[in-house]
């Protein structure tokens, strides 16, 4: 029996999760994905945002605020990378004056700080490629970007030393209400594609499934929710490309629609998206002819001269757009202790600490659990060699050769780092999984070279069968046999 | 810090050969910095035939040809290391390099040769939309799997790119029991060698398909179909003309481009036509004493002429060791320039007191060109005219410039692809 | 029997001449569109006795890594490559290797042996 299970292992679950795993009791994350972080938090801008978009009192607003601020000692703690690169909403000379007024004006009603109107010399001085039509910005310094996959892996390793229990490629099939709480019917995937299934029981349930977050809602209540599928396609552009803006460029509004966004990120590429599309499938990660025309033109509006040859990858995530327009949280009116962590979309990933401050918190006070004594509040990454200097890297040799062993040339990463993902805490078990916690893979080369030497490593460390090494969950397998036996 | 006369930043083809060539030239203390784990580079994958005629009148593998430049670099007892990654060279020709043994460590050259070889355009690069599922590969990626390792990565292949490697693959996978459907090309001619369509799809009866690209990659765990379409003039796809074809494996092979991220970091300046870096007639780059060739310089078809050009690039290295070459230059330089169809030359410029009696310009031309000549010319004056039944963009063309005709009054010399009259 | 043109593309060079060939029976009466006398003899090759060169790869006992490149030493009949295939399917070499060292003698009865393109040592 737990006392709480959390449907969803992205950065929402993950976050609350982890502030769960400050409390007494048993609890458990259910993710379909063979890795945390592998649905909607692994593709989005990867964007805290300072927080003036979100209309003044509704929870994207208070939540995103709150979120931002808590970013400081969070990156400290759990080794997320992260820096406030400072954002501007720029405004073209055709736009009317009074939007970023109006954006200004929310800004500070929602308690965002710092935040100004740049314009002129001041303004060409903080970003030199701003398209000649960009007349002013609103600047707001509390921006900043993130790795996304660094923030919700750290969440869910923080939680899993601190007893929070990961049940991954495991699939919710059915919730139903039953004495004293739930009965979750999930369905385990294992790598041989073979199914096993269960029944849980706990006493409280939190829905932080993304996408399909009104499905279990709608299970358990009659207060229906309904989740669209928002894709949003994104390029990303080589790292000699990353200097080419240093804060994170928004554009206002306007007739060409809401416009994407140019940031470094902040491994140093740059990164320009998404679109904002409504599909039915839920699962539609697909990249379009349509969105990828569109992209560059519409990145146009407020950065000129990008550099489009260097283009490395482009690719799609889903945000999890409610009918409300807000994140709807908390205890389902009608279902005690199921509580929801729905319609998370932008500024979701900002808002994340916050919500799993708030969800934990509710679900703590109703079950009476208690706070737990030894609670770890820090957690180390992945050691990454590019951070060390000479010296220490050739410590690190001499205790591990296999940190001298360079495995991904455009990243740099060494087979230690490989190793280290591979057995630290939920460790990686596929190409996607090594690439989250490494970056082994993300380069330029997009895993032309590495994937071969990563495919034997996990063969070699996991014991896993070369023709079941997979890029991610499923039957996503590289290999399908020896040569002349296929 | 350990100090060198030369080190050679890669030990393909081009790095033993330019070893070899400035081990021969009187420079032996000479240090090859090779990523893998034995020299040779790509050949050691590149197991098919078709290496070496030019260069040991045979026809060799890619390993046989490898060996034989080994050979030559074990006997001179050149030193080289393995495992070992460059990760910086500064402008003062300090390299850092990192390997298991060592760890990290900085040597200091006297002059440097770059031959890193180049990398293989990905699929993002070429912006393909789609999913993204297993079973998308460079071809180069699938060779290593299939010829060193023994592992196949699909049953049912689509093939996007008719380059050589891709289309080598097609017969490869074929042969290993994997059923190529197609090899589509999104220009109206293949960018590989004629016998290779001849013997790797010909052969086989895989159908080429010109002026054709993926529109659509379906799969979400692994790839599931593949859908391409013919392109227009423009090379965009053309409403009505998709084909879908199911299969389990995309191949990719679109083109190399140069590796010069290490280029790079020692300053050194790069062209944007071939992302290689821009040599004078000794293939020393605008960094003195740092010397480029092979496919880090420009991607050739045939690793004879990587061979050659190597060999040119470690002698001026080891020249420049001796310094010869910086007492006799004037300082006066002539720009080389293609032109009418000339996508660019390596090198970029000549100065003519440093150059050999002759001199290979070797060049690729943008476009299929039928009944034309290769016409060069000493500012307007034409100095040479050799007619070219065919030139096509996938095959390297060469002119020799001969330092007795190149004398002071010329201020350029110009290359130009002209039709015949 | 009619005349009988076959177009071919000569890979003798990279030149990659159009070859057209003018055949009556077994007779060859004429090539045209070669530049070389390479071209010729290829022609004329190619439509009465098309040969090639396979390369493949065999698996290795007790080496280093567990495959080895192998080329036919010489020219097989074209319509015989996927029997060599087969010959090769299943077949193991031992440990160490030697660029040269005879893998399977006389494959299909063509007289030609399957060597080893690449070294590997033992483990």
């Amino acid at each position: 029996m737990y006392d709480v299970i959390v449907i969803g292992g992205g950065v929402t679950g993950c976050a609350i999760a982890r502030e769960l795993s400050k409390f007494e009791g048993k609890g458990c994350v259910i993710e379909a994905g063979d890795d945390v972080c592998s649905g909607t938090s692994k593709a989005n801008s990867a964007i805290i945002h300072a927080g003036f978009d979100a209309a003044p009192g509704s929870n994207k607003a208070r939540l995103n605020v709150r979120g931002n601020a808590m970013m400081d000692e969070l990156a400290e703690k759990l080794d997320i990378s992260f820096r406030r690169n400072g954002s501007l909403v720029v405004r073209t000379a055709e736009q009317p004056e009074e939007g970023l007024r109006q954006l200004l004006e929310k800004g500070r009603q929602n308690g965002v700080p710092g935040i100004r109107i740049v314009a002129g010399e001041e303004l060409r001085a903080m970003e030199p490629n701003l398209a000649d039509t960009v007349v002013e910005a609103l600047y707001a310094p509390t921006g900043a970007i993130v790795c996304p996959f660094e923030m919700t892996i750290a969440f869910a390793e923080n939680a899993y030393e601190n007893g929070m229990e990961f049940r991954l490629e495991t699939t919710v099939k059915e919730i139903e209400k039953e004495e004293g709480g739930y009965c979750v019917r999930v369905e385990k995937r294992a790598a041989d594609q073979t199914v096993t299934t269960e029944e849980l029981h706990t006493k409280a349930v939190v829905n932080a499934a993304g996408v399909y977050a009104d499905v279990w809602n709608n299970r358990v209540s009659e207060n229906k929710i309904h989740i669209t599928a928002r894709k949003g396609e994104y390029l990303l552009l080589d790292k000699v490309a990353g200097n080419h803006v240093q804060h994170t460029i928004f554009q206002l509004p306007g007739k060409m629609g809401k416009g994407v966004l140019v940031t470094q990120t902040v491994h140093g590429n740059l990164l320009v998206g998404p679109t904002a599309k409504d599909i039915d499938d839920k699962e539609g990660v697909n990249t379009t002819p349509e969105g990828l025309d569109y992209l560059p033109d519409s990145a146009a509006v407020s950065v000129k001269n990008l550099p489009l040859r260097q283009v490395i990858t482009s690719f799609a995530g889903l945000r999890a757009h409610e009918d409300g327009d807000d994140f709807v949280l908390g205890e389902a009116a009608d279902a005690p202790n199921f509580y929801n962590a729905a319609g998370i979309e932008s500024p979701g990933l900002s808002s994340a600490p916050a919500i799993g401050e708030e969800i934990a918190a509710e679900v703590a006070a109703k079950l009476g659990l208690q706070k737990k004594e030894g609670f770890k509040d820090t957690r180390k990454g992945v050691q990454h060699l590019a951070e060390l200097s000479m010296e220490q890297r050739n410590e690190l040799i001499r205790q591990n050769p296999a940190y001298g062993n360079i495995i991904c040339r455009c990243e740099m990463i060494s087979e230690g780092e490989i190793l280290d993902a591979i057995h630290r805490p939920i460790g990686a078990r596929s190409l996607d999984a090594v690439k989250r916690r490494t970056r082994a893979g993300m380069g330029r080369c997009q895993s032309g070279f590495c994937s071969p030497r990563v495919i034997d490593i996990l063969n070699r460390e996991c014991g896993i069968p070369m023709e079941q090494v997979r890029k991610n969950s499923g039957a996503s397998n590289f290999i399908v046999g020896k040569n002349k036996e296929i | 810090m350990k100090q060198y006369d030369l080190v050679i930043i890669g030990g393909g083809p081009a790095g033993m050969a330019a070893a070899i060539a400035a081990y021969d030239e009187g420079v032996s203390d000479i240090l090859i910095i090779e990523r893998d784990k034995e020299l040779g580079g790509i050949l050691n994958q590149c197991i098919h035939n078709g290496f070496g005629l030019h260069t040991f009148k045979e026809e060799l593998t890619g390993p046989e040809y490898a060996a034989r430049f080994a050979q030559q670099v074990y006997e001179r007892g050149i030193a080289f290391k393995l495992n070992t990654m460059v990760m910086d060279i500064s402008e003062q020709k300090v390299v850092t390099a990192m390997n298991a043994h060592d760890g990290m460590f900085e040597v200091q050259a006297k002059a440097v040769v770059l031959a890193m070889g180049c990398r293989e355009r990905s699929r993002g690069a070429l912006n393909i939309p789609g999913y993204r599922p297993a079973g998308i590969y460079s071809a180069g990626t699938a060779q290593r799997l299939v010829n060193m390792e023994g592992f196949m990565p699909g049953k049912e292949v689509v093939i996007l790119g008719s380059g050589d490697i891709g289309l080598i693959m097609a017969r490869r996978m074929t042969l290993e029991g994997a059923k190529v459907k197609v090899v589509a090309e999104l220009m109206p001619y293949s960018g590989g060698l004629k016998r290779n369509i001849v013997q790797c799809l010909n052969d086989f009866d895989i159908p080429l398909k010109l002026s054709h690209t993926v529109v659509d990659i379906e799969g979400k765990e692994r790839v599931e179909a593949v859908t391409i379409a013919q392109v227009g003039a423009d090379r965009k796809p053309i409403p009505g003309t998709e084909e879908r074809y199911t299969c389990d494996t995309l191949l990719l092979s679109c083109g190399l481009l140069p590796e010069n991220e290490l280029s790079r970091t020692a300053g050194v300046e790069l062209s944007p036509v071939t992302s290689g870096p821009v040599v004078n007639e000794s293939l020393e780059t605008s960094v003195e004493g740092i010397f480029a060739c092979g496919n880090v310089l420009h991607v050739h078809d045939l690793v004879d002429y990587v061979s050659q050009e190597a060999a040119v690039a470690g002698r001026h290295a080891a020249e420049y060791i001796k310094a010869d070459a910086m007492e006799k230059s004037s300082g006066k330089t002539i720009q080389i320039e293609g032109e009418g169809g000339v996508r660019y030359t390596v090198p970029g410029f000549i100065r003519p007191d440093c150059m050999d009696e002759n001199l290979t310009v070797r060049f690729r031309v943008g476009n299929v060109y039928q009944n034309c000549s290769i016409v060069t010319y000493f500012d307007d004056r034409e100095i040479a005219r050799r007619k070219r039944p065919v030139m096509a963009p996938g095959e390297m063309e060469q002119i020799i410039l001969q330092k007795k005709q190149l004398q002071n009054d010329v201020s350029r010399v110009k290359i130009v692809i002209e039709p015949n009259s | 029997m009619a005349k009988e043109i076959i177009e071919l593309t000569c890979i003798g060079c990279p030149l990659g001449c159009s070859l057209k060939v003018e055949k009556q029976d077994a007779e060859i009466l004429s090539v045209e569109g070669n530049t070389c006398p390479r071209g010729d003899a290829y022609a004329r090759k190619e439509v009465t006795n098309p040969t090639r060169i396979v390369t493949s790869s065999v698996k290795v006992v007790g080496g280093e890594v567990e495959t080895v490149s192998c080329k036919t030493a010489s020219d097989i009949p074209k319509n015989l490559i996927f029997s060599v295939i087969e010959v090769l399917r299943g077949q193991t070499v031992t440990a160490p290797v030697r660029i040269g060292d005879v893998l399977v003698k006389n494959v299909c009865d063509t007289g030609v042996d399957i060597v080893a393109t690449k070294e590997v040592q033992s483990a």
